[in-house]
């Protein structure tokens, strides 16, 4: 057999090392290591986290205890009788083939309107993209009235957009204002503000370009803590989150009582019994497993 | 417990452990890299590649090795990642969820797994099969992290060797790394991440019926013998999209505690390996002293920003939430990106683009320090060598001495390699961030204004230093994008080893210089804050005016 190793060429010599040492480990830590670690998590114990962590109700497998899940109807309502998972990014929310976060900005404040000649409601849409901002401001509201709360924020119109201005001023960045408009609300829509300093605030038209003024959010009046939660109008990072935070847990209690016919004492103690403190007091925080805690409401 | 003292003793927590791996870890791998005696396991293997274990080789050498390695596995990925839907095992190929890996995808993916960047322009789950995953991806999340160990090693022997200009075999090294450092810390932290949580299996996953009727498929695979090595070997690469923030890879705050550790821990104890090496420990306590210093102050600047909370949106949410989940709250996330990015890690737990302006900007920032402090394995402690190389130059410049370091003069040859070392990352990303400007591919963003420039500039920033993270919002699966980011790369990771293994034969050929009284001790606190200074100061006058640009323009 031609030893390689023999020939002159330290070129050859070095690939020809190289695609069998790339071959040797791909056999070691590309098939032994993984296969080995997979024969290990055969042992009871570890054999239902590494499948997944499901759970099962009746014999038949229903979600993980690790991923949250919709609980909303065909038409994507929210089903009063369970609690309510955090926003997600996922598809079209809680989809382990398609997981996502939104990736939009702290500044992301300024939606693209959509065209009001097209529908909406088809396939392609209308063209609209909201920005975070209205993202937050329109499930601020959906989840204050879904609750029985106040759902107004910093920063949000009383109609679940995001309150900012395109401010024209005489000098560009300076000077008296000349115009300003409301870039979040689309004719004929009445704008949030009547006037800002002194000049009467325009609702915003679709094709026009604001871009020569200066980009104003409007602080409003709303309390800084509002009651809905800031986990229940922020996405997750996985899109799957499992958990919501206890206090967004404490808001939705009143509604699933009423809805499921228990009292609210009931549907707290079992809240508190879904509650994962800080692992060793330290690492993390608290929050609530909406999945476990609405399989424990219909154990019931 | 409130969550900012919390999240201060999860940090300290971690600070304690660490200390414990640059001690015992640091001392284990110097035995590893330093110890003669082969296994029969690792005799065979040899045998197998076909190379003599005792033979030395030159700087000259010991790069076409590496070389020689890289293209080999570059092109061996390469064709695994074109043939995947051809080959047998693919569970999750039959549903037909798997996309086809076109050919700037394939190089793009192939030089990301190959650099030890793991930048991935596509999502895991509806992309790569479970053996692509297995049997290519992750096999190059140990040898290119092996790659970097080795060179890092290389390096100290140039300062611990004399008269020789031998740096070791790398043959050698790149074995014993795998299979003494890598696998059996890998394996142990697969089984503690199975008990948290993680998956490992080898099926389509599950299909399930939610309480409320809807349909969710509970997905497969083998990841966290994956996830293991991703963050030991500061890879990064994510078996899924959302890498770490997904509960099948990171199920609990306790295992988030873990990543974070396994990220840290190599990069941590290779200063340790360096002092034991160059015979005065007290080497190693100073450039960990640096390490430790840049760290602790940008995982704590990332902290008070994101949990300020700075910024319209996160003012209307009433916190820094967006693109973070509960399991780890504000704090824990925020110490994950930072100790992402000071590494060369690049996985994440929560989603940089949304992060507050200035909070967004710390990962940012920690990339264009060179990754330094400690920097990925093997990178790390090499690129913190070259800084401190640099120091002294700079040092004996001042007092107009030649300046010399551990005994070996820095003349005009090693500052040569270590300049253009430090130059060719800023180049890369600047010049990048302008093409992609200049071309106009910059419009595949989902932000408006100065974000939308953060998202070019952090692309660029985040490959040219083989991190691999991102601000998710931009479209970068393109031809042009999975070109120009894949070339920053493959320059990006393999020019500066070069320039590393050049400067280790040139110190290695040299005879050592008995230190004098104008010698500058290179153990002491004054030189520990002049290494910090120099990377600070070199990294603000190059990326300043980039940043007032981007995060700056949008946070103040």
């Amino acid at each position: 057999m031609l030893r390689f190793s023999e020939l002159r060429s330290s070129w050859m010599t070095q690939h020809w090392a190289a695609v069998r040492a790339v071959l040797v480990l791909t056999v070691i830590t590309g098939l032994v290591y993984p296969f080995a670690i997979l024969a290990i998590a055969q042992i009871p114990g570890l054999r239902g986290n590494a499948n997944g962590s499901i759970v099962e109700v009746n014999g038949k497998p229903v979600g993980s205890t690790l991923i949250g899940q919709l609980f909303t109807d065909a038409d994507g309502m929210a089903d009063p009788r369970y609690f309510q998972s955090r926003p997600s990014a996922a598809g079209d929310g809680y989809d382990l083939d398609a997981t996502a976060a939104s990736n939009l900005g702290p500044e992301s404040i300024e939606d693209t309107l959509g065209d009001p000649a097209l529908d909406p409601d088809s396939e392609e849409g209308d063209g609209s993209k909201q920005a975070l901002l209205s993202q937050v401001c329109a499930r601020s509201k959906a989840v204050g009235e879904l609750e029985g709360v106040d759902g107004s924020r910093p920063f949000c119109t009383a109609d679940g957009v995001g309150a900012v201005l395109r401010v024209f001023r005489e000098n560009g960045l300076t000077g008296k204002v000349t115009r300003a408009v409301s870039v979040n609300e689309r004719c004929p829509a009445t704008p949030f503000l009547a006037e800002y300093e002194g000049v009467k605030v325009e609702c915003a038209q679709f094709g026009e370009d604001y871009s020569a003024g200066v980009l104003t959010p409007i602080r409003g009046n709303a309390p800084a803590d509002s009651p809905v939660p800031a986990d229940a109008v922020a996405a997750s990072a996985s899109g799957l989150d499992p958990h919501i935070s206890v206090a967004y847990a404490k808001l939705q209690a009143p509604r699933v009582a009423k809805a499921r016919g228990i009292s609210l004492e009931q549907v707290n103690s079992l809240i508190a019994e879904h509650t994962n403190g800080r692992v060793l007091g330290f690492m993390g925080e608290p929050g609530v497993n909406v999945l476990q805690l609405n399989l424990a409401l219909d154990n019931l | 417990m409130n969550t900012t003292s919390a999240g201060v003793i999860f940090v300290l927590s971690l600070i304690v452990a660490l200390a414990v791996a640059y001690r015992y870890l640091g001392d284990y791998l110097y035995r590893v890299v330093s110890g003669s005696k082969h296994s029969a396991v690792e005799r065979g293997l040899y045998r197998a590649i076909g190379v003599n274990p005792a033979a030395e080789q030159t700087w000259g050498t010991y790069a076409r090795s590496v070389l020689a390695f890289s293209a080999v596995s570059l092109l061996f990925l390469y064709a695994f990642l074109r043939l995947q839907d051809f080959l047998f095992a693919n569970p999750n190929f039959e549903t037909g969820i798997n996309e086809r890996v076109f050919d700037h995808l394939a190089w793009n993916t192939a030089v990301s797994f190959v650099t030890n960047t793991n930048w991935q322009a596509y999502s895991g789950e509806s992309t790569m099969t479970h053996l692509v995953q297995a049997a290519g991806l992750s096999v190059q999340n140990f040898v290119s992290a092996a790659v970097g160990i080795a060179v890092a090693v290389a390096l100290v022997r140039g300062f611990a060797r004399s008269r020789n200009g031998q740096l070791g075999n790398f043959w050698v090294d790149l074995t014993r790394i795998t299979l003494r450092v890598l696998l059996p810390i890998s394996a142990v932290a697969a089984i503690l991440l199975i008990a948290g949580g993680a998956v490992q299996n080898f099926t389509d996953g599950t299909v399930v019926s939610t309480l409320t009727g809807g349909e969710q498929h509970l997905t497969g695979g083998l990841v966290a013998s994956q996830e293991a090595i991703k963050e030991l070997g500061t890879n990064g690469g994510g078996f899924y999209n959302v890498n770490s923030a997904h509960p099948f890879e990171n199920p609990s705050a306790w295992t988030n505690w873990l990543q974070i550790f396994l990220i840290f821990c190599i990069p941590v104890a290779l200063p340790r390996v360096f002092g034991r090496m160059v015979k005065d420990n007290r080497q190693g306590y100073a450039i960990i002293a640096v390490m430790g210093i840049l760290a602790i102050a940008s995982i704590a600047l990332t902290n008070v920003f994101e949990l300020h909370g700075a910024g319209t949106v996160p003012m209307a949410i009433g916190a820094a939430m967006e693109g973070k989940d509960i399991r780890f709250g504000v704090s824990d996330s925020a110490t994950f990106a930072a100790a992402t990015t000071l590494t060369s890690t690049g996985a994440v737990n929560s989603f940089h683009d949304s992060y507050t302006a200035l909070g967004g900007m710390m990962p940012m920032f920690n990339m264009m320090l060179g990754e330094v402090a400690p920097g990925g394995v093997g990178a790390g402690l090499y690129g913190m060598l070259v800084i401190a190389v640099i120091t002294v130059f700079v040092a004996g410049l001042m007092v107009g001495r030649t300046p010399e370091y551990l005994g070996k003069k820095i003349g005009a040859r090693e500052i040569k390699f270590a300049s253009l070392y430090f130059l060719i990352t800023p180049a890369l990303v600047l010049i990048g961030t302008a093409a992609a400007l200049a071309s106009g591919n910059w419009r595949t963003q989902a932000n408006v204004g100065p974000h939308g420039f953060s998202e070019v500039l952090y692309a660029f920033t985040s490959a040219s230093n083989n991190n691999g993270s991102a601000f998710g919002g931009i479209t970068v699966n393109t031809p042009w994008w999975d070109t120009a980011l894949g070339l920053c790369m493959l320059l990006g990771r393999f020019l500066p080893i070069i320039m590393v293994l050049g400067l280790a034969g040139s110190l290695a050929a040299q005879k050592p210089t008995p230190a004098s009284a104008g010698t500058l001790p290179t153990h002491q606190p004054l030189f520990v804050a002049m290494v910090a200074g120099v990377v600070v100061i070199l990294v603000a006058l190059t990326f300043l005016p980039a940043l007032a640009l981007g995060p700056l323009a949008e946070g103040l």
